[in-house]
């Protein structure tokens, strides 16, 4: 029905963004009282929640590592964050997603001074629009860095994509639903290490390069806007 | 139960003794309350509220689908609420337990009982087609006194919906039809004090909770008392009065911020 409506026209997407513009990304950081560090983002129309607690001793026992403390993130959607109402509780897109997160943000923290605990992300998903990984993986950067867990490099994401053969940075909702490939990915903006890559969709060497690079600079892009969040935070709490 | 309440309990009740809470507040007085609306555009009515500092979001969603047979002519309303463990170090993922069951039940009651929603405009054809409304409530921060946190989110999120006709092609969106909702006060009683609006540390220490919901003209329309503890017949007739002064401001704030 809808799929004969031009995503990119004039040099212009469906929004008005130009291809390599990213939507609006707002990011505040400790906006809970029981959380010990917590963020809340909204990018373009998904609005997350996230809550750090730990390190704290991982249970069941059996999850422990001897050696090193495990990453516990919890991908979740709130049953009103689309458009049909989402049954509540994980599914097999969440469980993915939360494994992979979970790895992304392993490695940037200094696990291995943490035998046996746990440090848990509970990311919420209060209003979804394409791109909530990403987003949820960049607002749990920011609430691990208000948690005070010691890191290398505050981890952020951002995806790239491909619509009527024009490569463009961040799927928009009618670009990810109509659009030809999608590739989430998650760096380490110090070292430009690559934390997170999916994609799925159809594109050449060519294509994959371009939107890799584009993706790249939209990660530190947002990576600034990670930092202003923290400075902001603290220079609040000295002024009182 | 954690150490830390057993000596909370102590120093809360020495509080008590001189007529002081932990946080300055009267016996009989509320945490400063706020209500937004229209939080979440994905859904048809929305809200966020905090009390000091719990903070709850319910989310309204709508659809179409059957009635029950023994209600041939009347929508359906579901209430969910989920203590996900974002909100607390002590609540855990998985389906909902106890708490969260007996939580989405209080609210639930309240609003079915007293015909909140009224759900006999919410038939599309006998038998065949009414509003499915399902509230859904998301505890984001828990503090404490998650009865009225929740109660106070879900109606002002109700007050705010939209019934979306237009996309299930059975006519015009209009406003849900909604009645004049009670409002829910809960205190809690420790070393013979008792305490409005319990803060987390008060709840945890508390041996009584008696939640009172009252109507625009004082009257009582629900009641819930838990845990083991006991009430006398006077505390109860000076916990109604306090919930029904309480409960007058909560209701002017609430329909301030719906805009009505």
């Amino acid at each position: 029905m809808k799929s004969d409506i031009k995503l990119f026209e004039n040099g212009k997407r469906l929004d008005g963004r130009k291809p390599d513009e990213l939507r609006n990304i707002k990011i505040e950081t400790g906006v809970l009282h029981r959380a010990e560090g917590s963020c809340y983002l909204e990018w373009g129309g998904n609005k997350v929640i996230v809550a750090v607690y730990g390190p704290r001793e991982a249970i069941p026992r059996h999850t422990q590592n001897p050696l090193r403390a495990i990453v516990n993130a919890r991908y979740n959607m709130a049953a009103f964050s689309v458009d049909d109402r989402k049954r509540p509780g994980p599914d097999r897109r969440s469980r993915e997603i939360s494994k992979v997160i979970s790895e992304a943000l392993g490695h940037a923290i200094f696990l291995e001074r943490f035998p046996r605990a746990s440090i848990d992300v509970n990311i919420e998903v209060l209003e979804a629009e394409a791109g909530t990984r990403c987003a949820g993986l960049t607002a749990a950067g920011v609430a691990l860095v208000d948690a005070g867990i010691p890191m290398r490099d505050i981890p952020v994401a951002c995806a790239a994509g491909k619509i009527e053969g024009q490569v463009v940075l961040d799927l928009g909702k009618e670009e990810d639903n109509f659009g030809s490939a999608d590739l989430p990915i998650a760096i380490s903006p110090r070292t430009g290490e690559i934390l997170l890559l999916q994609m799925d969709g159809h594109m050449t060497g060519d294509e994959f390069n371009t939107a890799l690079d584009m993706a790249i600079k939209g990660c530190h892009t947002v990576s600034e806007i990670q930092k202003k969040a923290i400075t902001e935070k603290y220079q609040k709490t000295e002024g009182d | 139960m954690t150490i830390t309440p057993s000596i909370k309990r102590e120093y809360l009740a020495k509080l008590a003794g001189q007529g002081k809470r932990e946080d300055d507040r009267g016996f009989d007085e509320f945490r400063p309350i706020t209500i937004e609306t229209n939080v979440i555009s994905k859904a048809e009515g929305s809200a966020r509220v905090k009390i000091g500092n719990t903070q709850v979001v319910a989310g309204i969603k709508m659809s179409v689908g059957e009635p029950y047979s023994d209600s041939p002519e009347s929508g359906v309303m579901v209430t969910a609420a989920e203590l996900i463990p974002l909100a607390s170090p002590d609540f855990e993922a998985g389906p909902p337990r106890e708490k969260a069951i007996e939580l989405s039940r209080v609210v639930d009651r309240g609003i079915r009982e007293s015909e909140v929603i009224e759900l006999d405009k919410l038939c599309i054809e006998p038998k065949e087609k009414v509003w499915v409304v399902f509230i859904d409530i998301h505890i984001i921060d828990y503090d404490g006194n998650l009865f009225d946190a929740a109660s106070l989110a879900a109606l002002a999120a109700l007050m705010t919906t939209t019934v979306p006709a237009n996309n299930f092609e059975v006519g015009d969106d209009y406003p849900l039809p909604i009645k004049e909702p009670p409002v829910s006060c809960t205190s809690v009683k420790f070393n013979g004090n008792v305490v409005i609006d319990p803060s987390l540390d008060e709840e945890e220490t508390a041996e009584a909770r008696l939640t009172v919901a009252t109507d625009q003209n004082g009257d009582i329309r629900a009641m819930q008392k838990g845990l083991n503890g006991s009430f006398t017949v006077d505390e109860i007739k000076k916990v109604i009065n306090t919930s029904i002064d309480n409960g007058k401001k909560i209701r002017e704030q609430l329909y301030k911020s719906v805009g009505k």
